[in-house]
């Protein structure tokens, strides 16, 4: 039985770390239906940029995160205006493949910087223990900071002008400019933040887990698992998807062999595309018009 | 007219030995230099090329009256089968590749062995451990290192030395591979009186092993054994250290052979790993160099920490040349036969294989060597701890 909370518990703390790297694609899908092939490569920027500040500038290690955020933020930006602008609008495929093809060249960089050598991030904090079982202090820690980077993201889009803007833009991008909002800029806005998140989740994960240049493609696959989960668009619903993938993975362990997970996740992911389209959740923003 | 029937004649002339017999042999390869297989496939291929700069900077192979040199032709196969089956026809059609060299990998090496059987190649192997390789009939293949089956026998054995009861949770990749050692290990285990109280795969693409490591935790093992290659058994080591799973003993497959491992800190303390050769063995060979020349030569050319996959790089060539000169002739099938009866000592080892029909090309006397990482004046450094005629320390039991 306590292996069993235990395994629940695990599973429900890297599962929001999982939710903080889904909401990055939920949220640009939301804003400008596009689906961001670049996440995986910005999620192993963010492990990157931890394991430099760290290692090599001699910062703290969640002393990180602000300029894992600000640099993601700035990244997305540059990212918008090179690889997606001019795609808004057009066909999803032509999106798909432009943000494919920006991964591929930041993969292949990466690979000829630091080859597939493994990288660690030795991180030192006390857990917490419930009998023979132990939830390691990173864990913790993660899911402390993605509930907090959550709470900051809900502030923002519902409490700031920005945040408001980047709603209106999502609901309704006519409508918006109407009023008077940039929309361009809204949108090289929420592209960055997408980023962003996906650098902070990437940082989070390195806390947690050793890393090479290859490590994004597997993040990002459960990326869009808990995106479909929470419902596309909607990046509350991708933090509950990703909860609910860490639950799922918890309770369903300890009962089957863990190679059947991986199969039951995505036979669970086909059936919430086929019948519950919307997602699990279906907790949506107004759609846009027309 | 005349004149240009003389400048033709001259040109000719001159050209002439571009025409003549070929003084140069070709071996055909293909690396990840790309992919998850990258690390290690690298370091073999930089075994390797030592090897072929070693020969021609001495002028080339001597056999009979004649001198070769070596050339290399080689591409990446972005460590997938269906790049191997391509680039190895490639190989032979096109590059017209005398001898091969396998991939890295047991699962590439298996892709290849069919396209090099298939049109009668040569090709020593380097990389791939598993024996089935060996057991769907061929000719060509030799097999350099130890296979699959007897990579945790080391293991099994120096952990007997220590306890004559042990729980054992076998975990592992579910490529072939892994799945080749822990099925032979299992059997050792059981014979060598061990329990095994939890047997699970992992796909290879597994980033988070808590759900597993819980479970092993659960089953109440004090042993661990299995992993499978890079990546995912460092994420393995790094998991059981945070989570605290109380292990006596841990054996983990090729990721803790890599110098890099030792940044896992304290997590990486008493993680043993079954190696194919380490720089402080004592073979004494009957030709080529020593242990410690070899690494001595790789590391200041390539200004890195010598491995195991670097030597087995380097050795498939030694052997190569030594069967060719052996022979006194390039020719493949004469070739063949000196790889089939030879029975010598190299910095690497001990080299025989089987020559039946059944199991042609398996390694049968290769040894492999334990190695642990333990601390030493602070820093961490990776022992040998088995067999008794190698080890630098004894082994550490228990780690936790």
């Amino acid at each position: 039985m306590i292996g069993l909370l235990a395994s629940i518990v695990d599973g429900l703390l890297v599962g929001s770390v999982y939710g903080l790297a889904a909401m990055g694609i939920s949220l640009i899908w939301g804003v400008m239906d596009v689906i961001n092939l670049t996440h995986g490569a910005m999620i192993v920027a963010g492990m990157f940029g931890l394991y430099l500040l760290v290692n090599d500038a001699g910062f703290p290690v969640y002393a990180a995160l602000p300029p894992v955020l600000i640099a993601g933020l700035l990244v997305g930006i540059a990212l918008y205006w090179i690889a997606v602008h001019r795609m808004i609008g057009r066909p999803p495929l032509m999106s798909l493949l432009s943000t494919f093809s920006v991964n591929l060249v930041l993969i292949g960089l990466g690979t000829a910087q630091w080859g597939t050598v493994l990288f660690n991030v030795q991180v030192s904090l006390p857990g917490l223990s419930l009998g023979r079982y132990t939830f390691p202090g990173t864990h913790i820690m993660a899911a402390v900071l993605t509930a907090v980077i959550a709470g900051v993201l809900y502030l923002f889009l519902f409490h700031t002008r920005p945040g408001k803007a980047v709603r209106a833009v999502s609901g309704n991008r006519e409508a918006a400019e109407l009023v008077g909002i940039p929309t361009t800029r809204v949108l090289a806005l929420a592209f960055g933040l997408g980023v962003a998140l996906a650098g902070v989740s990437g940082m989070l994960i390195g806390t947690l887990f050793p890393f090479t240049v290859l490590s994004g493609d597997a993040y990002q696959l459960k990326s869009f698992v808990v995106t479909v989960l929470g419902g596309l668009g909607n990046p509350t619903g991708a933090l509950i998807g990703g909860l609910a993938l860490g639950l799922f993975e918890g309770l369903s362990t300890p009962f089957m062999p863990v190679s059947w997970t991986l199969v039951f996740e995505f036979v669970l992911f086909v059936v919430v595309l086929i019948a519950f389209p919307g997602g699990l959740l279906n907790l949506r923003w107004p759609r846009r018009a027309g | 007219m005349k004149r240009l029937c003389i400048i033709a004649a001259g040109a000719l002339l001159i050209a002439a030995p571009a025409f003549a017999a070929d003084d140069t042999i070709t071996i055909g390869m293909t690396v990840s230099q790309t992919g998850s297989l990258n690390v290690d496939s690298v370091a073999q291929l930089k075994g390797s090329e030592l090897w072929r700069d070693e020969v021609n900077d001495a002028g080339g192979i001597k056999v009979g009256d004649k001198h070769y040199k070596i050339r290399f032709v080689e591409y990446d196969d972005q460590s997938q089968g269906s790049r191997v089956q391509q680039l190895y026809t490639r190989l032979i059609v096109q590059d017209h590749a005398e001898y091969l060299f396998s991939p890295y990998s047991s699962g590439l090496t298996a892709t290849a062995a069919v396209i090099s059987e298939q049109y009668g190649k040569v090709m020593v192997i380097a990389g791939g451990a598993e024996g089935k390789i060996f057991q769907l009939g061929n000719k060509y293949l030799f097999q350099a290192i130890t296979s699959a089956d007897h990579y945790l026998s080391g293991a099994i054995q120096a952990l007997k030395e220590k306890t004559s009861h042990a729980d054992i949770a076998f975990v592992y990749s579910d490529d072939p591979f892994s799945k080749a050692v822990v099925e032979a290990a299992r059997k050792q285990a059981a014979e060598a009186g061990f329990k095994e109280v939890l047997v699970e795969t992992y796909p290879a693409s597994t980033t988070d092993f808590s759900p597993i490591i819980n479970k092993i935790i659960s089953s109440k093992a004090d042993t661990f054994m299995g992993g499978g290659h890079y990546p995912d058994g460092a994420t393995l080591a790094r998991q059981l250290y945070d989570q605290k799973a109380g292990l006596k003993w841990v054996s983990i497959l090729v990721a803790p052979d890599s110098p890099k491992f030792a940044s896992l800190g304290p997590a990486a303390t008493g993680i043993t790993v079954p190696s194919q050769w380490e720089p402080g063995v004592t073979y004494k060979p009957d030709f080529g160099p020593t242990p410690a020349a070899f690494a001595k030569d790789f590391e200041a050319k390539e200004k890195v920490g010598v491995d195991y996959h670097a030597a087995s790089g380097y050795i498939v060539g030694l052997l190569l040349q030594h069967a060719m000169e052996q022979a006194g002739s390039i020719e493949p099938d004469k070739v063949a036969e000196e790889l089939n009866k030879l029975e010598v000592t190299t910095f690497f080892g001990r080299y025989k294989i089987a020559t039946d029909a059944q199991n042609h090309g398996l390694q049968i006397a290769h040894q492999m060597v334990l190695a642990q990482w333990q601390m030493k004046d602070g820093k961490l450094d990776l022992q040998m701890v088995w067999p008794d005629a190698a080890k630098t320390a004894n082994p550490l039991y228990p780690i936790n």
